[in-house]
């Protein structure tokens, strides 16, 4: 038994040395970097001191960009959790033999560019846009409805990329539920509705918790839909993060707010296993 | 290489679906036979290919009509005529590129030349180290191009150059002439895009601070480079900004949003407007007394091969491909009209000097921007997102 111990990390040992080389090294030059000072040329000082720490947190504007950014990935939780249940619910109860191509068109998505797929929503959202154009040619309305640009249609980017992720997941739950048990929760006198809200929805929690972590974690990180959908006033600090790095080449500054939307993020995802349990994304995926 | 043309053709494909030239349908048919090609050229087979490739050097640029006009009158004969070829790829930004050769510093080999913009970054490279210096010598075609923009070079390194000037423009404002008259934009000048009847329909460039403040200058009557009532310019940039409808981040994303109606004004690069022009959109443009100009050069990164990019430069600056480049990007070649006969294509374009001497055109001081620029584009990032 003793000799066999070496196996398992045998086998797991391209994919951690993936993840020591391309995720923790990384992460570890990022913290490094953040304790570092920025020179006017826009060069690096190799330094060791809190004042980029300290930047932050001495101005309400850099933790009033996270707290946009937490308020915005509430609501896109909210809005695919509302939006992917019932897809997820139907593909689960549906005996159709179309279920193998519904189930596609969620993955459809997956196939085209996620910039090209944000592109597109400024051709559908648009003051000459397809909706403005139907409205004003059906005489609906005479001036464009102000669609684009907005909060609005950040969120509208934000829904198109992360509801197959809740959709998925939510419907991996569902399907490792046993059918009897709605059936016998219905012979004992529960209506359709009874049977859902005590039998599905409960053993289907876990999918809907890991769907939720998933869609709040990618859209604290994302920055393409507030630039290519949004307005003044709807970035998010991803979108700063970029700016302080690309823009200003200020490097050290840019990594420590990389670093605090890190550590907020990993504070967040410890408290979620704290109360709900991590491993319960795993067995979504059993 | 294979996969480079690939990525080219791709970059050239989005940039014209963005500003709707081509159907969806048509971009999505590409992109299919581009990845099946990929597929094909790609992998190991290219890797090989390019250990054993010719001799090579790489060229950034700004994509779209630029790089094309680049590829086809000057990389295309120049690799024909010296064998040499030229990797030619685009940046999304001056901002991003230079974070890119940040990034791959000390030189490596994999930035040589870039089609840069505004001196003031010229200073950006110089300060972090990342100039060559031209054996002028060898470059006989430099005595064509106008003397002033040499020289504004010159001044910042040290009576040496690590690039050589290749055009100029303008940042004006563009406007649309079904809903803002040529007389109404003439009289307010660059206050029209202070101009509260076109709440919600005004535009700007988001990544730049230089260009909203030169204007938010310019508004409240100050001299660009030497701004004195420092928060009349932030109380005008905050007036403006509930104003605005997009703060836009790229060429192509102006021109959709002038070219779709979604603004009616916007501060937007001469070049950009003439090609609207050209396709027959009703965009005005309108250089308000000291309008924005710049000058672009074609720069070499350090530890490039100074005799292959030399050459390139000086095949660059024959006028043949200089003034068909000029034509393609739509931007005044460096060419001085004094001494190389230039076509109407290119003295009617915006922004054209036919004197010679770019008496008149106001460029952003470079020493006075960049000692500011960590504090204002903070200050502006700040306003913008609404503090």
């Amino acid at each position: 038994m003793k000799s066999d111990k070496w196996k398992p990390w045998a086998l797991l040992a391209p994919s951690l040395t993936a993840v020591f080389l391309l995720l923790v090294i990384p992460v570890c030059f990022v913290v490094v970097y953040s304790f570092w000072l920025r020179a006017p040329s826009g060069g690096d000082i190799p330094a060791f001191q809190f004042g980029n720490y300290a930047k932050f947190f001495a101005d309400f504007f850099y933790p009033s960009l996270v707290i946009r950014t937490l308020r915005v990935a509430l609501e896109t939780v909210v809005l695919c959790l509302v939006m992917g249940y019932i897809p997820a619910y139907f593909f689960y109860r549906t005996e159709s033999k179309l279920k193998p191509f519904l189930m596609i068109l969620i993955m459809l998505p997956f196939w085209i560019s996620f910039i090209i797929r944000t592109l597109s929503w400024i051709n559908i959202l648009g003051d000459t846009g397809l909706i403005n154009h139907v409205f004003i040619k059906a005489g609906v309305i005479d001036n464009p409805l102000p669609m684009l640009y907005n909060e609005g249609a950040v969120l509208m980017g934000l829904l198109q990329y992360l509801l197959p992720f809740m959709i998925l997941n939510i419907y991996v739950s569902l399907e490792g539920i046993d059918k009897s048990l709605t059936e016998a929760a219905k012979s004992l006198g529960c209506t359709e509705w009874q049977a859902f809200k005590e039998v599905t929805l409960p053993l289907s929690l876990p999918g809907v918790s890991a769907g939720c972590l998933l869609v709040f974690v990618l859209t604290c990180g994302t920055y393409l839909p507030p630039m290519i959908l949004g307005g003044p006033g709807n970035d998010m600090i991803a979108n700063l993060i970029f700016k302080r790095i690309v823009g200003t080449l200020d490097w050290p500054f840019g990594s420590a707010l990389s670093t605090i939307l890190l550590a907020l993020l990993g504070v967040i995802v410890y408290t979620y296993n704290r109360y709900l349990g991590i491993n319960q994304i795993f067995k979504t995926l059993q | 290489m294979m996969e480079n043309k690939m990525e080219r053709k791709l970059d050239e494909m989005i940039d014209r679906y963005r500003e709707g030239k081509i159907s969806r349908r048509a971009f999505m048919k590409y992109l299919g036979i581009a990845a099946a090609a990929a597929g094909i050229a790609g992998g190991p087979f290219g890797l090989a290919r390019n250990a054993f490739g010719a001799k090579s050097i790489t060229f950034h640029s700004w994509g779209g009509s630029t790089s094309e006009a680049l590829r086809k009158y000057a990389f295309d004969p120049f690799t024909k005529e010296t064998g040499i070829e030229v990797i030619d790829a685009a940046f999304t930004g001056m901002d991003a590129f230079l974070t890119q050769v940040k990034a791959s510093y000390p030189p490596g080999g994999e930035f040589n030349l870039a089609h840069l913009s505004a001196v003031y970054d010229y200073a950006r490279y110089k300060n972090l180290g990342f100039n060559s210096v031209l054996d002028e010598s060898k470059i006989p075609n430099l005595k064509n191009v106008l003397p002033k923009m040499i020289d504004t070079l010159r001044a910042i390194t040290d009576g040496k150059l690590s690039a050589v000037p290749y055009d100029y423009g303008q940042t004006g404002i563009a406007y649309n002439t079904k809903y803002i008259s040529k007389e109404n934009a003439e009289n307010l000048g660059a206050s029209l895009l202070w101009d509260k009847s076109l709440k919600g329909k005004l535009g700007s460039w988001g990544g730049d601070f230089r260009t909203n403040m030169w204007y938010a200058a310019l508004h409240t009557g100050q001299s660009p480079n030497n701004i004195t009532r420092l928060n009349d310019v932030w109380d005008a940039l905050r007036e403006q900004r509930e104003l605005m409808k997009k703060y836009w981040a790229s060429g192509s994303e102006l021109m959709s949003l002038l070219a779709n109606d979604e603004v009616y004004a916007t501060v937007a690069w001469s070049g950009r407007v003439a090609n609207l022009q050209a396709e027959g959109h009703p965009i005005g443009y309108l250089a308000p007394d000291n309008t924005y100009s710049w000058m672009e050069y074609m720069y070499v990164l350090k530890g490039t091969d100074m005799d292959v990019a030399q050459k390139l430069l000086n095949f660059m600056l024959e006028p043949e491909p200089a003034i068909a480049v000029a034509e393609g990007q739509k931007y005044p070649p460096s060419l001085d009209p004094r001494k190389v006969s230039l076509p109407k294509s290119i003295k009617k374009l915006p922004a054209f000097d036919p004197t010679g001497t770019l008496d008149g055109y106001l460029f952003a001081d470079p020493e006075y921007w960049n000692s500011h620029q960590l504090e204002w584009t903070e200050k502006w990032d700040r306003i913008k997102a609404g503090a």
